[in-house]
């Protein structure tokens, strides 16, 4: 097992985690928002293994094997939400979606 | 200088550095390429904290079947074009890139000052004992398949429902007689 | 001893009103027949009573009848109780037995009315009603019945609801009354506290051994007394009975002369012991409402042109009698009066019904002379009212009225008598002007009708004439001495009045009698003598302001209007448009207009633009973020 602190992985991810907060916020691409969320879910299940680690126990590998079914359901359902929005708009802007307004 | 620490050194730049060419790439591919990246780090940085499965489940799974489901759709669709960088939404960046800092700002203060919040730590050494008997998949599955027998049960309802769910979703308007008789 | 019969006495006339009240118009004719039976009936049994406590030893001289418990409160309780005593069993006698004739009258009276079978069901409930209040044993019960004679003379006096002066005239009653109940209710509450019981005996047993005293019972009796001038008409609030006219006269006979309106004589005589406990002088008061009351009416009527309001003014003048005879102490003298009274008002009132009935409801005096000419029944019937009214001898007015005035002397009371002793001489002048103008003379008719036209009373309507005329003449006799002694029947409940003797007695009495002979006399010479309109003239003109103001009611109804009417229509007005409209109106409307406002400005917030939703989500996780650190670091 590594000598490297458990507190540098936690740090890690949480500065993945931001990077992928700001990427979604900032880009408009829906397929490109969608991998910002990716790396943000990459970056908890970081978290879940560094601990696991800290606790001794597989407890949190096995809530990271969870997040990734429901990551791949997700991207699924979400690839299969913008081809349908892209039918119907011909573009995969979120900006171009916001009928839902006063 | 231990070996591990320049692993750790390397994933950690890699991870991070691929991360922010993520924000900055215009093109969809480059950004999942990069993805792929940062992915294959993280799997790295797994693997040294002796969660040896989840790491290769991270770059089959994740790296290689997702990723490429990605690569697919931006395929598919055509828009391996450009972005604009120009942003409409006037103070959404400001406030995107500020906020932002505030909260990686607290989570590595968090992280750092680990033990004074409920972060408990201690049980090193009872992970490297369960990676030699019974072994990381051995343990792993005998957690999975006892203690959370039932959640894992419900993942399959789950990945029913969004096999379903897509189904509904990707047919055509007016091509999908199937469901209306 | 309980009483069989009592809980029919009330129940056959109830009865009888639910059954017209549903099925009066399919009976139709019979409907008239069926609701005067029910009367008779209830005064056959109200009869057996009778005759069974006149046989009874002396000290089973009441009986009642437990229905059932109404309310059971802690150790209060109240029940449906029946009392049959001396006192209730005259007035259930007067009630069922006038209420017959006139139940008998209105066959023939209202033939052909299209509400025929409504009118009886209303008069059969107004019966049912009233028997209750005599027949209550205690305060509550006598309410009920005190709210269903009111609630059944507003359905009567506003019968004819078509012509909207009836339907005003029918709220006004019932308005000025609520003033009145409402004063009954309040004197009701202060009793049940205070005595912790609300049965007539309890509550004088309470008064008479000093339990209730001093300025509670003062209180209690000013309120309940306050009930009495409403229901009785006594001044402030005698203003609703004139207006009450405008119903059909064997309503008026019946419930505003003589029933109803002596409800509040009844029951001050009922709770004597708790008036004589009050420690402010209450008893005094009434006597001086009384006589007040009495001279006052007895003016305006002296005015009045409509033969209806004539005797509507008497009845209040009347009633103010019996008050000046409680207020003195005497209380039987007061239900003695109050049962001559019945017998010669109704008959006047049917008198004047009958005079409507032949010259098609006219009720203008100066419209009609020598009457008695072409209606002999209602003249001479008339005439016998007349004359017990003045108080001549032997008419039964002569007994009551004189004896009233006498016990006022013999009290002490010199200034009550002179006020009695005057409207007496009033009364004989406006009631003599009333018979004179309208029976005696030249026979002059109304303008549009024809002498053929013009008849006397048919045959139901005679058939109560001629027995009232019968008792307004002889019923004197029922206090005569040595033949009947009608105070001596009461005696055991209300107990036995101070009377002047010898000398004193024999000089009243033909001091009265002068009186009224004087007042004949005036209204002889002024309406019937030849040369008697000069004569008026010339009176007029000396007594010119006296007389505009008896004519104008003496300002009452003006002074209310202004004083009370007017005051309240601006308030409401003010509530309505300022209150309502600007204030509370305006408070909704504005916290609808805030709402819309601000919403205006804030649905800005919403984009529609998803990234902005999450960067505001985000902004929340780093806020509740934050209050987690400082939570935990602090």
């Amino acid at each position: 097992m590594t000598s490297v602190p458990p507190e540098y992985f936690l740090a890690l991810a949480g500065l993945m985690f931001t990077i992928g907060v700001v990427g979604a916020l900032t880009r408009r691409n829906a397929i490109v928002i969608f991998m910002f969320i990716e790396l943000m879910l990459n970056a908890v299940n970081l978290v879940f293994v560094t601990f696991s680690r800290m606790q001794g126990t597989v407890d949190g590998q096995v809530v990271v094997f969870f997040v990734l079914v429901v990551a791949a359901a997700e991207v699924v359902v979400g690839l299969a939400i913008i081809v349908s929005i892209f039918r119907r708009r011909r573009s995969a802007n979120v900006d171009d979606v916001n009928l839902l307004k006063w | 200088m231990n070996i591990e620490v320049v692993v750790f050194g390397v994933s950690f730049v890699v991870a991070l550095g691929s991360s922010i060419a993520m924000l900055f790439a215009k093109n969809a591919v480059h950004v999942a390429l990069f993805l792929v990246a940062a992915q294959v780090a993280l799997a790295l940085t797994f693997l040294l904290q002796g969660a040896y499965f989840i790491a290769a489940v991270q770059i089959i799974v994740y790296a290689g079947a997702i990723m490429v489901l990605f690569l697919f759709v931006v395929m598919l669709l055509g828009v391996d074009r450009s972005e604009a960088l120009i942003e409409p939404l006037t103070g959404q960046r400001p406030m995107a890139v500020g906020l932002g800092a505030l909260l990686a700002a607290e989570i590595v203060y968090v992280a750092t000052k680990g033990s004074e919040f409920v972060i408990v730590g201690g049980g090193e050494g009872a992970l490297s004992a369960l990676n030699e008997d019974p072994g990381n998949v051995k343990a792993l599955a005998r957690t999975l398949f006892s203690s959370y027998l039932l959640p894992f049960e419900f993942t399959s309802i789950l990945l029913v429902v969004a096999i379903v769910g897509v189904m509904v979703l990707a047919r055509r308007i007016g091509d999908a007689g199937f469901l209306r008789d | 001893m309980t009483s069989a019969y009592a809980p029919f006495i009330v129940g056959v006339p109830l009865a009888s009103a639910i059954l017209l009240l549903f099925f009066g118009k399919r009976l139709g004719k019979l409907s008239g027949i069926i609701g005067s039976v029910a009367v008779g009936v209830a005064f056959v049994m109200g009869a057996i009573e009778f005759l069974s406590i006149v046989d009874a030893d002396h000290e089973a001289t009441f009986s009642s009848y437990h229905l059932f418990d109404w309310l059971a409160v802690g150790g209060f309780h109240v029940g449906l109780d029946l009392l049959v005593d001396r006192l209730s069993i005259v007035l259930v006698l007067v009630i069922t037995g006038v209420g017959f004739l006139i139940h008998v009258y209105s066959i023939g009276y209202m033939d052909g009315d299209e509400r025929y079978g409504r009118f009886f069901a209303y008069l059969n409930l107004f019966v049912a009603a009233m028997l209750l209040l005599v027949l209550g044993d205690n305060l509550l019960v006598m309410f009920i019945g005190w709210e269903g004679v009111g609630l059944c003379s507003y359905l009567l006096i506003g019968f004819w609801f078509e012509d909207r002066a009836n339907a005003t005239a029918a709220k006004k009653a019932f308005i000025v009354n609520r003033v009145g109940d409402f004063s009954f209710l309040l004197g009701i509450f202060l009793l049940a506290v205070s005595a912790g019981t609300l049965t007539f005996a309890g509550v004088n047993g309470s008064a008479a051994s000093g339990v209730l005293g001093g300025t509670t019972a003062s209180i209690a009796a000013l309120l309940l007394f306050g009930g009495a001038t409403g229901k009785s008409a006594q001044i402030p609030l005698y203003v609703w009975l004139p207006d009450a006219m405008v119903g059909p006269t064997p309503v008026s006979a019946l419930i505003h002369a003589a029933t109803m309106v002596t409800a509040g004589v009844y029951m001050v005589a009922r709770l004597f012991p708790l008036f004589e406990a009050a420690g402010f002088d209450v008893l005094l008061l009434v006597a001086w409402v009384g006589a007040a009351t009495a001279v006052v009416a007895a003016v305006i009527a002296a005015a009045e042109y409509d033969i209806k309001k004539v005797l509507a003014y008497s009845t209040i003048s009347q009633l103010g009698y019996m008050f000046l005879a409680l207020g003195v102490g005497a209380y039987s003298l007061a239900i003695f009066h109050l049962v001559t009274h019945a017998f010669f008002k109704a008959l006047m009132f049917l008198g004047s019904g009958s005079v409507m009935h032949a010259l098609d409801g006219e009720t203008d005096m100066r419209k009609m002379s020598g009457l008695r000419k072409v209606m002999p029944i209602t003249g001479v019937t008339f005439m016998m009212g007349w004359l017990a009214i003045c108080g001549i001898i032997p008419f039964s007015g002569f007994f009551s009225k004189d004896a009233i005035l006498a016990s006022a002397w013999a009290d002490g009371q010199y200034a009550l008598w002179a006020m009695g002793a005057a409207t007496a001489a009033l009364t004989a002048f406006y009631m003599s002007r009333l018979y004179l103008r309208v029976f005696e003379g030249e026979t002059v008719l109304p303008a549009k009708l024809e002498a053929t036209h013009v008849h006397d009373a048919p045959p139901s309507m005679a058939a109560a004439l001629i027995p009232l005329a019968i008792l307004s003449v002889v019923g004197g006799a029922l206090n005569l001495p040595g033949v009947l002694s009608f105070e001596n029947f009461l005696g055991p409940v209300l107990g036995e009045p101070e009377v002047a003797h010898g000398i004193t007695a024999w000089a009243l009495g033909i001091a009265a009698t002068i009186l009224a002979g004087a007042g004949i006399a005036v209204a002889w010479s002024l309406y019937l003598r030849p040369g008697g309109l000069q004569l008026r003239d010339r009176l007029e003109r000396m007594l010119g302001p006296a007389v505009r103001a008896a004519r104008g009611k003496l300002y009452v109804d003006r002074a209310y209007e202004t004083l009370i009417l007017q005051p309240g229509r601006d308030l409401a007005t003010f509530s309505a448009d300022v209150l309502d409209r600007k204030i509370i109106d305006g408070a909704v409307n504005g916290t609808g207009r805030l709402i819309a406002g601000s919403s205006e400005i804030l649905r800005r917030v919403q984009t529609g633009y998803v990234r902005n939703y999450a960067a505001v989500f985000l902004a929340g996780v780093v806020v509740l973020f934050s209050v987690l650190i400082i939570r935990v670091a602090a």
